[in-house]
Parts: C-alpha cells; structure tokens; sequence
C-alpha cells in the first residue's frame, strides 16, 4: 500500500468533518420516529433494534405507518423495499469507486449507504479518490448520530412534539435541495435536474408516493444516456 | 405485536439487499459504456432531485421558497449555509403567512 499512516488520519478527520454539519439537521428526524415508535407500542427495544438493522428514516417511518394498520406483514416489507429502491442505484454508482476496499469492507460499508453516506462518498471519490477509512468514519458517525437520535426519541418524545415550531419537520428536503446542488459541476446538471424533477412531480400525482423518486430518478439517468458522447479516441503517434 | 421483530428484521434484510444489490450487479461488469457510465455519474443529481421535487409543490409557499433558497445558497456557499439560511427563511415565512 503506498498509503502512509498520516494519510489514514486524514481521511477520518475528513469523513468527520464533512457529515458533522449535517447531524443536527438528521437528529429531529431520528428522534421523531423513536417517540412516534414508542407512541405506537413498540418497545424501545424494538425500536433500537429497527435503527440498528435497518438505518434508513423514511422506510422506517413507511414500516411504522403499515404497522398501525391492518396489512399483511409481506406488504410493509414491500414498501421498505420500494421506498429504498434508490439505494440500488448509490450502490451501483458507488461500485466503480471502491477500488480500495477489501471485499468485506465491500459487504459491510454497503450497509451505511444512506443518502447524505452516499452524496459524501461519491463527492470525495471525485475529489480524492475514496479510502475505506474516509467511508467508514463518515458512515459510522452517522449510524451512531441516527441510532442516539433515536434513543433520545424513544425517552424524551414529549420534547419532540411540535417540531414544525423550529422548522424541523422540513429540514431534511432542505438538506436534500442543497446536497443536490453540490453536484452542479458534473456533465449535464441542469437538463438532469429538470427531467428527474418534472417526472418525479408527475409520477408522484399519478402512481404516487414512494414511485417518485425511483422513477424520477431513473429518469435523469436514461437522459444522462442519451445525452452521452462516446469517448473521444486518442490519437496516438 | 408478537410478530414486530419479525417483521423488523425482515425489513432489515429488504434494505440491505437494495444497498447490496447495485454493488452485486455492477461489480459482474468491466469496463462499462460509455451510456451506462453517464448514467451512473447522473446517479445523485437524479435520484437527490426526484426525492426532493415533491417537497416543491406539495407543502406551500414558504417551504417552496425555503428549498430553493436553500438550494441556490448551497449552489453559491457550502450546504451547511443552505441549510441554515433556508431554515432562517422557512421559519420566518412560517410565520408572516400564518
């Protein structure tokens, strides 16, 4: 390995550093889904045990909604799987960039692949090249930032009722709209953010909630195909 | 709830295999078209954006303007400020529209 050990230093310090900020802004949201869990009648235990397997907030708002209603188990699990579509597509994205990781660091770095994970990671790998020890110090700070929020949740609820006073109810798409702009410097941005927003929009008041963002989505790919070039071929000599 | 962590774990293992999934699939491949490349590379900017499209119309004014606010922030500073100076904006027309 031509890594030295500074190097490694460095890329926690880095990871650290580039989810910090954002923490606060999830935190609101894991602690609502402990109290709301808890509301529900599920035991902290369960709701730990949700975080800890699952870690990821809006299919497990999805799992707690179905929970309280009468549908066959297999349909909730359905959801999850249809809200979390588009991580298929960070992992498929991602796939090209870990290079640098053991095959086990592979299976088990996968699992912390959630959006805000998946934005810094893919960020640094333009930037720097992305190293295990990056991905994983940005990935297990937010881990443990979900699962305490989520503690914090489950015992304090009460704290948390009227988060619409603080704005906190809608401060995840406001992270989101920002998180997005910071790709503005890739191939095609606009025409890509305008087609995954129109087709999101309309799928959303056709199919409905959770197609949108898996169908919006896949939509700005297939114009970022079409809109491809090939290559230009090197002239050699 | 006899069943809840069952069906938690169950849940579980449906997230993993989407987390899973895109790696297990592309990792079978080498070299990639240069089409499959793009579209790929297109992965955050589309999926971010379709996520967040509906939070445009569907809430009102001041959480419309909040994200583009916020958005256009991010675009000039970092998306610490866009978070911050959008949360700012979206409080206040909270509460002059209330």
């Amino acid at each position: 390995m031509t890594l030295s050990d500074g190097s490694r230093s460095q890329d926690i310090k880095d990871g650290i550093r580039d989810v910090l900020p954002i923490l606060p802004a999830i935190f609101p949201f894991g602690g609502v889904f402990g109290a709301l869990a808890v509301e529900q009648g599920l035991s902290s235990g369960e709701v730990f045990l949700a975080s800890m397997t699952i870690f990821a907030g809006a299919s497990q708002y999805a799992m707690l909604d179905l929970m309280g209603q009468n549908v066959p188990a297999w349909s909730i699990v359905l959801a999850v799987f249809a809200v979390n579509f588009r991580h298929v597509l960070y992992s498929a994205s991602l796939a090209r960039k870990l290079a640098q990781f053991k095959p086990w660091q592979r299976w088990v770095g996968m699992f912390l692949l959630v959006d805000p994970q998946f934005a810094t990671a893919d960020t640094r790998a333009a930037t720097h090249g992305l190293r295990p020890a990056y991905f994983f110090a940005s990935g297990l700070l937010l881990y443990s930032n979900w699962l305490f929020s989520n503690a914090v949740g489950a015992q304090f609820g009460a704290l948390l009722e009227n988060p619409a006073d603080y704005g906190l109810d809608f401060i995840l798409p406001i992270y989101f709209a920002g998180l997005v702009m910071g790709f503005h410097k890739r191939p095609r941005f606009l025409p890509i953010l305008l087609i995954s927003t129109a087709v999101s929009l309309v799928t959303y008041h056709t199919i409905g909630s959770p197609w949108h963002i898996s169908i919006g989505g896949v939509a700005g790919l297939i114009l970022a195909a079409i809109l491809s070039k090939p290559p230009v071929a090197r002239v050699d000599g | 709830m006899d069943n809840s962590v069952g069906l938690i774990l169950a849940c579980a293992a449906a997230t993993y295999l989407t987390r899973i999934g895109g790696y297990a699939i592309l990792s079978r491949f080498g070299r990639l078209h240069h089409r499959v490349a793009a579209a790929l590379d297109a992965v955050p900017t589309a999926v971010l954006t379709a996520l967040v499209a509906p939070s445009l119309l569907t809430k009102g004014p001041a959480e419309a303007t909040a994200i583009i606010v916020s958005g256009l922030v991010a675009l000039r500073s970092s998306v610490t400020h866009g978070v911050a100076v959008g949360l700012i904006v979206l409080i206040g027309l909270r509460l002059l529209l209330a």
